[in-house]
This record gives C-alpha cells, sequence and structure tokens, in this order.
C-alpha cells in the first residue's frame, strides 16, 4: 500500500495562510488503511484546526469529506459542485490523490496535509516499513524475494557494502542489512548460486529516470472496445 | 597475474589499435596500466601503499605537505574521495599535486557521488592527467557525512563500477557499448574488500565477483582482528583467488586507547580485538592525565610498534601480496613503520 504520515499541524497551518473556509478531503483506499488520511482522521484533523484557528483568533470553517479513492475521476467528481465554498481544500490522501484533484478542479486549490511516505506494509500494529521504489524492473526473482533497491541504502546489487555488521545496516542500528535478509533466505533455500552472478548496471530509465511513466493498455482502451 | 600481453584482447578497437602502437602516447609495456603499484606487485615484490585525505579547503600546499611526508616510503598512495562523505577537495585534482611530489595516486571513486557519465567523464581526465590506479567504491552512506541530506546516487555499484572501467580499458567502450575515441583510459584496477562485515561467509564470494568483474588489486578493510582475516584468506586461498588478484592487507597505527576503543564500539564494519585496547590502555601506565604529551608520546610508540607487529604476521600470511597503511591525519607515521618493518628502500621496477 501507499504509506502516509500526517505533516505537522504548524506547517499545515502555514499552507493554509489566510484561508477562512477548508474543506478537509480524506481518501477512503490506502490512507485510511495506515491511519493517515481516513475518515477518522479527517475529523481529528478538522477539530484540531477549528480549535487551533480560533485560539490564533482567526476562526476557520472547516467541513470534511472522504471519498473511496481520491485517485479516480468518478470517486472524486461529485465532490465538484460544492468546491466553490472554499477558500482551500486540504487533502489528506497520497500526493496521487492531491495531483487528481488539483487537475481535475483546476480551479480549486487543493494542498496537501500528508507526506506520502512510501510503498510497504505494516510490520505489525503501529510500524510500516518500506518494501518497494516502484523502480519499472523487478528483480526480486534474483534476489531471494527481498528488494535491495528498496531496502539496500545504496540500492548495491552485487552483494552487501563493507557497512554490515550483525545484520544491521551502517546507518542506523535499527535498520536491518537488505543483503544480510537476502543472504540468509538464499542459503535457506539453498539458492546461493544466484547471488555468484554479476548483476549488470540497472535501467534506471524504467525508474523515475526515465521521466514520468506511463502505461497504455490498448486491450482495455475503450476507443478500442468499440 | 595475467599481463595484457598474455590475455587475448579484443582488437576491433580504434583506441586499442593506436594504444598498442604506442602512438598516442598510452604504450603500456605490456602492463595493464604501466602504473608502479601495478610494476611492483607484479615482479611479485610485497607493495606497500599509503593513504593521504585531501583537505576541507583549496590550499595545495596541505597536499603537498603529506606528499612529501609519504613520498619514497610507499609505492603509491590512495587519494580518498569525499571520505566519510565529507566534502574535500577532489581525489583526482589532489593526485595531479601529489604527483607533482613524485608520489603516485590510487584515485578513489565511490559510486555514491556521480552517475555512470560522471564517473567516466573524470576517469578520461583522470587518465590524461596521467593517473594509472583507480580504487573502485561503493562508498560511505552520505548520513555520516556533512551533507546529510543529499541525493545519493548509486547507479552502479562497486562491482558494476570495476566492470565498467575494465571495460573501457580492455575492449575500449564505454558503459553504453561506443567506441572510446583515441586513447582509451587504462587503469590498474583496484576494489576493497572488508573481512570483517556481515555476512561473513559471503564475504569471501563477493571478492570473487571483484575478480570476475576484472579488479587487478584488493585493498582490505583495517584489520584488528587477524585471527578472523587469517581464517577469510584460508578461504579465499581454497577458492584461487589470490593468484588471480593482489591482495593488500589494510592496518593503520592506532592514535590512543580512545581511538582504539571507538573503532572497536562505533565504527560499523570494524572488528577490533580488546588485545589492542589494552595495550594501548598499558602504553600509558603511570602517566598522569595532565601529561598530555606524554601520553601522547607514549600511544603513538605503541601504536607504531603494535603496526609493524601486524605487518610481519601479515606478511606470513598466505596471499597476503602487500599492505595498505592507512594513518590518514598522521601520515609522518608512515615511513617510521614501513622502515621497522623492513620494508625500505622500496622497489623500482621498469
Amino acid at each position: 500500500m501507499i504509506v502516509g504520515e500526517q505533516k505537522p499541524l504548524a506547517e499545515i497551518m502555514e499552507l493554509l495562510g489566510d484561508a477562512r473556509k477548508v474543506l478537509v478531503a480524506g481518501c477512503g483506499t490506502c490512507v485510511t488503511v495506515c491511519f493517515a488520511g481516513g475518515e477518522k482522521e479527517v475529523g481529528i484533523l478538522a477539530s484540531e484546526l477549528r480549535m487551533k484557528s480560533k485560539l490564533d483568533d482567526h476562526p476557520m470553517e472547516v467541513d470534511e469529506v472522504t471519498v473511496q479513492r481520491q485517485c479516480e475521476w468518478e470517486y472524486i467528481d461529485p465532490l465538484g459542485e460544492q468546491l466553490d465554498e472554499y477558500d482551500v481544500v486540504l487533502s489528506l490522501a497520497c500526493g496521487i490523490g492531491v495531483q487528481a484533484m488539483n487537475e481535475r478542479f483546476p480551479d480549486a486549490i487543493t494542498l496537501p496535509g500528508l507526506n506520502t511516505t512510501f510503498l510497504g506494509l505494516p510490520e505489525e500494529q503501529g510500524v510500516w516499513e518500506e518494501r518497494c521504489q516502484a523502480c519499472g524492473d523487478c528483480i526480486l526473482g534474483l534476489t531471494a524475494g527481498i528488494c535491495p533497491i528498496a531496502r539496500c541504502s545504496k540500492q548495491l546489487l552485487n552483494g552487501p557494502c563493507g557497512g554490515s555488521q550483525n545484520g544491521v545496516c551502517e546507518i542506523d542500528p535499527d535498520v536491518p542489512c537488505a543483503w544480510q535478509l537476502i543472504w540468509d533466505r538464499a542459503v535457506k533455500l539453498g539458492r546461493v548460486d544466484q547471488l555468484m552472478e554479476i548483476q549488470s548496471p540497472k535501467d534506471w530509465s524504467r525508474s523515475r529516470d526515465g521521466g514520468p511513466r506511463k502505461i497504455v493498455r490498448e486491450d482495455l482502451r475503450l476507443e478500442d472496445l468499440e | 597475474m595475467a599481463t595484457a600481453e598474455e590475455k587475448s584482447l579484443p582488437t576491433g578497437s580504434d583506441c586499442l589499435q593506436s594504444a598498442r602502437s604506442g602512438s598516442n602516447g598510452s604504450e603500456t609495456n605490456g602492463y595493464k596500466s604501466g602504473s608502479n603499484l601495478e610494476k611492483v606487485l607484479s615482479a611479485g615484490h610485497f607493495a606497500v601503499t599509503g593513504e593521504l585525505g585531501p583537505p576541507q579547503g583549496a590550499d595545495p600546499e596541505h597536499i603537498l605537505h603529506k606528499a612529501k611526508l609519504l613520498a619514497g616510503a610507499v609505492d603509491a598512495v590512495n587519494i580518498t574521495d569525499n571520505q566519510t562523505a565529507v566534502v574535500r577537495m577532489s581525489s583526482i585534482a589532489s593526485g595531479v599535486l601529489a604527483m607533482r611530489e613524485g608520489l603516485e595516486p590510487v584515485v578513489q571513486m565511490t559510486c555514491r557521488d556521480r552517475n555512470r557519465l560522471a564517473i567516466q567523464a573524470d576517469l578520461l581526465g583522470a587518465h590524461a592527467l596521467g593517473m594509472r590506479n583507480l580504487l573502485c567504491l561503493t562508498g560511505d552512506h552520505n548520513v555520516f557525512g556533512n551533507h546529510p541530506t543529499a541525493k545519493n546516487v548509486h547507479d552502479l555499484d562497486s562491482v558494476q563500477l570495476i566492470r565498467m572501467v575494465k571495460d573501457m580499458r580492455d575492449d575500449g567502450v564505454f558503459q553504453c557499448g561506443d567506441d572510446i575515441e583515441g586513447v582509451c583510459p587504462s587503469f590498474f584496477i583496484g576494489a576493497a574488500a572488508n573481512p570483517f562485515g556481515d555476512p561473513f561467509e559471503f564475504r569471501p564470494y563477493r571478492l570473487a565477483k571483484k575478480v570476475a568483474a576484472g579488479v587487478d588489486f584488493i585493498q582490505t578493510q583495517l584489520i584488528y582482528d587477524i585471527p578472523r582475516f587469517r581464517e577469510f584468506m584460508e578461504k579465499v586461498v581454497d577458492m584461487g583467488l589470490h593468484e588471480k588478484v593482489h591482495i593488500m592487507a589494510g592496518v593503520g597505527p592506532l592514535k590512543s586507547s580512545g581511538m582504539a576503543r571507538y573503532m572497536r564500539d562505533r565504527v560499523p564494519g570494524m572488528i577490533v580485538r580488546d588485545e589492542y585496547v589494552d595495550r594501548m590502555l598499558a602504553a600509558i601506565a603511570g602517566i598522569p592525565k595532565e601529561e598530555k604529551a606524554a601520553r601522547r608520546k607514549a600511544w603513538r610508540e605503541t601504536g607504531i610498534k603494535i603496526c609493524i607487529e601486524q605487518i610481519q604476521e601479515m606478511r606470513e600470511i598466505e596471499g597476503v601480496a602487500g599492505i595498505h597503511i592507512m594513518a590518514v591525519e598522521w601520515e609522518e607515521a608512515v615511513p617510521p613503520i614501513v622502515e621497522g618493518a623492513g620494508l625500505l628502500p622500496r622497489p623500482t621496477v621498469d
């Protein structure tokens, strides 16, 4: 899932500036599951904004809405009619949702209330960790199912650097060394030979380095179906 | 070690043809690079390299001064590349200055700060300026340095970097496959190995990957755990890697008991046996804390003594072809260490 984290209230207040009427817009998908931007968080943040703006002698009128998915036109289109009433929409969706709102409603100003942090999973209740960088060229089949692009702090493809010790990365004793994990699992699976192959330089053009990426599936396009 | 002449080199590239005919000034006489370090190691001498850390400023005197201290005591000197991710004078520029003092540089190149375009451009320049040794490194992570919010690169890793540099030298091609025009950069290619990093069982295989990628010499991480280094070397020798690559053992004089403790407890990827900490503590036994100069002298004498003993032990380990002395910010220690180890004068090989 896409994991997000709410921005500090002070930063949100600064972003909102002089706005008098604000719509806090949540998203019912990824950011709901990671407790960052669902209906509940929208309610809490809206209350905080009302209280803080009152304390600051700059009372805001704050409304709340949460849609199923802020990254799909069909779910956000119904919001269109009411947006005229607001100075600002504060989106608690990921960066995709914020951009979808700005793209669909160019006359309204939609601002981000979250930092979109990574693609990851909840390791345990209250703990999320990154697992994928959407590099566009998956190598999990070569690395014992553990991604060194997302999980090695240097994105190494041919084994651990010299900073791996006692299973942890040199950057932080709380960060497991991806290559230790890869090695341990490869040993368990009897697939160590795979790690002896030299991996060639990665084709980063399939990652963000090639510019914004796009997929066109002709078999799914409506013009083709007609 | 196979020299360039013995190997079957591809013949298609213009730059190779001209390099062989010697028409472009890069005649290497059958050597891969013709560097002093390559010649010393190829002749079977026990080689000695040192390390020189460039300044966090633009004063050439800093390099020239350190180079004077090291000249004559080492076969070549590593010039670090933004070591510990702190911005310093560039390795290549510093190398030019070191050469003025008659010191042969080993240019260190990390994958942290440059992508494949920048690295190749710098390698063309380094060769044009007369540099012939290159050490291919991953690089310390930027969180350790003075620009922790920088974007790191890691377009290539060290194994891929080795392969790229080898292909530039032996096949006359850039990483993309395009031919290099005219002179090809021909480096004696080095890399690091850390026998103390984990997973320990992977380390000899990681070295094997570097050998397969085309590395010519290896310098290890600082060794303060000789039994573990021996264990590593036994595996390396079993795998026959010592016959394919020159392995130089990394040593460095301890400056104080505090430094020994710090490296033991705080530096990732290092193992320091308690005996070294204890000996450094014993060195100052009976000297009151206030007598700083006396403590410093006692520490430094013991540090140099330990280092000499270590080198003597390393020389007895099968597969060790030389030593790499890391005495950054204590370059003065290198000549007495090399002399104490009976490794002076340094050989000259034509």
